[in-house]
């Protein structure tokens, strides 16, 4: 058991970080490296194709309008098929903001124009118009019996299909459309969420059940994830509840 | 002349007054918002009338240092400038700054040498452009700040297209940063005239590592930009491979730069058709090496002389909040402003070339002008300075959420978390040895708030400025 490694792709590292998203794999990296786990790290760019078994956990994270347009085709074109195969097979995939809406069916924008997505999440996102008020502010959500807390900033609004479960249920902010409560996709072991801030740092039980579900996949289910100081961790989070939406 | 501008005027300058009397912070915003709500036309009526013409400044980084060393410009150039200098740089500032120099009937003082140099926030720029048709505008560069704010960064590039479309019956001299593809853009059809402005020094080239860019692909095909040099952020020598487009020639450069006194000057020649100058400039890093090079190309717009120039740059001393110095007991306090991750890096850049320890306050506010959204700091490169310091403080609103990124950056686990920033500020003091050296790198309220606690206790008397 000494030899653990999570093996992480980092989509479009360069492209999709607007919203501090290296901060979750820094996250990854520190909670692996503070347990004596090892980490690879892989980025993809433009380009490259991916492997569908080489990776444990696959990020991606959010970009500008302008440049989620080219990461969408670049996405079809390199990517989405391994993808789809690798999330069949269990691999744990964190689509945040952009990336969670170009994992679902299709984007349509504010001009009425449908970007194709990677369908791995049965949802939809529909922008509705260029006069419509972006959901933009801290956010709460329920999940797992505790609390995730960051930052949601997007035009889009999301719609569950059938074939996915939400992630998350909202107690404070918008969520996936500021209508229907829910926050989030979940399809196996593939989580979409608008929640940066970053995202994984300041919720660390979520960060473990994601490197846990990884890393159980991989070497079975007996892999436990030892405590680590979270004080910092707890602190930012406990605050992070109390702000205003 | 209209009763109405009058009222407006007398209203604008009486807010100002009492607002300044009872000691509350922004008493231009109040001015300017209760001028424009009794005359919501008198910036229109009272900017024309400026005899040298205006100037707008805009940008994410730099605007205010930029228009305060062109203010010092023209100055030593015998222009009488009128500059919107507290850092008022929405409507409500401009209108303010305006009325306080304006006569009761309406007539801006002096009017005929007045060159009106306007800082203006990068959204309010197509508003701006409607009422005071300048004849000069100054781009410094367009980095990711306040989204929550702005929607995103391709927002602000439409509005200042949008703008640039309103002055198209008289289009103005655009002064384009040409090492930000962003900037640059704006020159490619442009009817009017452009004056580019860029740094043609190689061995300036920052690392290529750093973790803030906020423009990758190119704004005319969508392919990936390269670099043969990246001065910081997406600054540098860029071209598109895919559709060629690229860098343009800047007429006016920055060359042999060098820094200098262990990193507290800066000395360059800055080339331009007109003028050639060698200029040492007595503030560091090289985001104010650009700041006095849009500065000088804007002079050169404006038909400046170099001398003025040269003897303004060599002169200047920091605007408000941006790099200060306060001496408390004993204790030498720096405040260096960093709002957002491009700026910030830069900042830590050049704290991280000087020689020495430090003790550090980094101060985190999340109030509208900081931008709500916080995420920027995971894009910030805090691990520059980690090896260099004793001694590190988390402060602001936002307190736990920067001790956390600090431990991330590996200060520990136990940096000292005081949200309060007066009492932050106590603490560093009275840890800090005698005759020690603090940094103070604030958020843009948090420059505020830091900044009036240390003036009073330096006993220096204290300015106020609104929201950017």
């Amino acid at each position: 058991m000494s030899e653990l490694a999570l093996r992480v792709a980092h989509l479009y590292p360069r492209l999709m970080n607007v919203y501090g998203d290296r901060g979750n794999i820094m996250c990854l990296r520190h909670r692996c490296e503070a347990r004596g786990i090892g980490f690879e790290l892989a980025e993809l760019g433009p380009g490259d194709t991916l492997d569908p078994t080489a990776h444990d956990l696959i990020f991606a994270g959010g970009a500008q309008d302008r440049e989620q347009r080219n990461v969408a085709d670049d996405l079809l074109a390199t990517k989405a098929g391994a993808l789809r195969d690798a999330v069949e097979a269990g691999v744990v995939v964190l689509a945040v903001c952009g990336a969670y809406q170009l994992f679902g069916k299709f984007y349509r924008d504010s001009t009425g124009v449908e970007l194709p997505g990677a369908r791995i999440f049965d949802v939809h996102t529909e922008h509705p118009g260029p006069s419509a008020k972006r959901l933009i502010g801290n956010i709460v959500v329920e999940w797992g019996g505790t609390t995730i807390v960051g930052f949601e900033n997007h035009g889009g609004r999301t719609y569950l299909g059938s074939g996915t479960q939400p992630l998350a249920r909202v107690r404070s902010g918008h969520g996936n459309n500021g209508a229907d409560g829910y926050e989030g996709a979940v399809y196996r072991n593939a989580h979409g969420t608008y929640v940066h801030g970053s995202l994984l740092p300041k919720n660390p039980a979520f960060a473990d059940h994601l490197i846990g579900l990884a890393l159980r996949r991989r070497y079975g289910p007996d892999v436990v994830l030892a405590t680590i100081d979270d004080r910092a961790e707890e602190r930012a989070h406990a605050a992070a509840l109390k702000l205003k939406p | 002349m209209n009763p109405r501008t009058t009222l407006a005027i007398i209203a604008g300058k009486a807010a100002g007054a009492a607002s300044r009397r009872l000691g509350r912070g922004g008493g231009t915003a109040i001015a300017g918002v209760v001028a424009l709500r009794i005359d919501p036309a008198l910036v229109r009526r009272l900017a024309p009338q400026a005899g040298r013409g205006v100037v707008a400044i805009t940008g994410t980084n730099g605007k205010t240092t930029t228009s305060l060393m062109l203010s010092h410009i023209a100055d030593d150039a015998g222009a009488r400038p009128l500059h919107n200098r507290s850092g008022s740089n929405m409507m409500r500032g401009i209108a303010a700054t305006l009325a306080a120099e304006a006569s009761v009937a309406g007539a801006l003082e002096d009017a005929r040498e007045r060159l009106l140099i306007l800082e203006i926030d990068e959204a309010t720029l197509p508003e701006m452009a409607r009422e005071t048709k300048p004849s000069v505008v100054v781009f410094t560069n367009l980095f990711r700040d306040q989204l929550d704010r702005y929607g995103e960064v391709d927002t602000v590039a439409r509005a200042w297209e949008r703008a640039l479309g309103e002055l198209q019956a008289a289009p103005p001299t655009i002064v384009l940063n040409a090492d930000d593809p962003a900037v640059a853009h704006l020159g490619r059809e442009y009817a009017g005239r452009v004056v580019y402005y860029g740094i043609d020094d190689p061995g300036a080239a920052g690392d290529a590592t750093e973790h803030a860019s906020d423009y990758r692909t190119c704004l005319v095909c969508g392919g990936e930009l390269t670099y043969t040099v990246t001065f910081y952020g997406h600054l540098g020598h860029w071209r598109c491979p895919s559709c060629g487009s690229h860098r343009p020639h800047p007429d006016v450069r920055a060359v042999e730069i060098e820094s200098r006194g262990g990193g507290d000057t800066v000395a360059m020649r800055i080339d331009a058709p007109s003028l050639s100058l060698e200029v040492v400039l007595p503030m560091a890093g090289l985001y104010n090496t650009y700041n006095a090079l849009s500065a000088a190309a804007a002079a050169v717009a404006l038909g400046l002389p170099g001398a003025a120039v040269e003897s303004a740059l060599e002169g200047f001393s920091a605007a408000f909040g941006r790099q200060e110095r306060f001496a408390i007991d004993g204790r030498d306090v720096h405040v260096l402003l960093g709002k957002n991750p491009a700026g910030l890096n830069q900042v830590l850049r050049t704290l991280a070339a000087q020689a020495g320890r430090k003790r550090l306050v980094f101060i985190l506010n999340d109030g509208l002008a900081d931008g709500r959204d916080i995420s920027w700091i995971w894009d910030t490169d805090y691990e520059l300075l980690q090896p260099q310091t004793d001694w590190p403080l988390a402060a602001g609103v936002r307190a736990e959420d920067m001790a956390l990124r600090m431990k991330y950056a590996g200060y520990g686990d136990d940096v000292p978390v005081v949200r309060d920033v007066p009492a932050a500020l106590r603490l560093a003091l009275d840890e800090a040895p005698a005759g020690g050296t603090l940094f103070v790198i604030p958020t843009y309220t948090a420059m505020l708030e830091a900044r009036e606690w240390l003036a009073k206790r330096a006993g220096q008397a204290h300015f106020w400025e609104e929201g950017a």
